[in-house]
């Protein structure tokens, strides 16, 4: 209906201002708004609970340490030499990544809607309860999950190994 | 009503404005938000085809990717932070050391 392309359109031109924006700044609250309106997507598609989660741990927590780090880089100061090493070094370049970008899109499209017919409707039953997807978690999928919490616990470690200053 | 086909559509478009992203901007931070759009629109696609298929797998999947990105987010910033410290610098082209 009418708020598939509300939303739609929102991620998309969100998506695209966020790589056309000069102010990383920017470009963090931008992807923000993208994810808010992909969140909305996720509703519509029954699945609250991803909406959700889309919300607080995207929106919420990675963005915000992406945040974080372009306000502790200073970065504004260095997107202007980033501007200067573009004008003398790779003026072409751009135009190339651009075309490029565009074959992927026409080809995708081509491939996804070649086939038409009978791909369309979505059928009535959908599982949107919380307590189901948590069954599935914590039954089919537990082996999986364990090994997320040892991938998160190696990617703190990793961090904080990586960002410390060396002590001499 | 929307259908899956318009779902993927949306999808492939977000992938490659990630992609465009990714060989386009020379500043590291922009190539990981760039990557992060690329992550987003494939959970699009798992959610999309789970609903199709009445389905909640999808759902874990998505679950199991965002935190796939956010380890991959903490150890890519943190990589950014030691770059940053070394050069002075965001831009991947002076990080060329390891070139032959």
């Amino acid at each position: 209906m009418i708020l598939f392309y509300v939303f739609g359109a929102i991620a998309v031109l969100a998506s695209l201002l966020v790589i056309v924006q000069h102010n990383p700044i920017y470009s963090v609250l931008l992807l923000i708004a993208s994810f808010g309106a992909l969140s909305g997507l996720y509703v519509l598609l029954d699945a609250p609970f991803v909406a959700v989660i889309q919300i607080i741990v995207y929106a919420g927590a990675i963005m915000v340490l992406f945040l974080f780090v372009v306000m502790l880089l200073n970065a504004p100061r260095e997107d202007a030499e980033e501007l200067r090493l573009r004008e003398i070094v790779a003026p072409r370049l751009r135009t190339i990544g651009g075309l490029l970008a565009l074959a992927l899109v026409v080809e995708l499209l081509w491939a996804l809607t070649k086939r038409g017919g009978e791909s369309g409707r979505f059928p009535g039953g959908s599982v949107t309860s919380v307590a189901a997807i948590g069954r599935l978690l914590f039954r089919d999928y537990a082996f999986a999950f364990e090994v997320t919490s040892i991938l998160i616990l190696v990617a703190m470690v990793g961090a904080v190994v990586l960002a410390r200053r060396e002590a001499k | 009503m929307p259908t899956l086909t318009d779902y993927l559509v949306l999808s492939a478009i977000l992938f490659a404005i990630g992609t465009a992203g990714v060989f386009v901007r020379r500043n590291l931070i922009t190539i990981l938000l760039s990557i992060e759009i690329m992550l987003n629109a494939v959970n699009l696609t798992f959610i999309a085809f789970g609903r199709a298929l009445g389905s909640a797998d999808g759902q874990v999947i998505v679950f199991f990717v965002m935190t796939v990105a956010a380890a991959e987010a903490a150890v890519g910033l943190a990589i950014v932070i030691g770059l940053f410290r070394h050069r002075e610098s965001l831009n991947p082209d002076s990080f060329t050391s390891l070139k032959w």
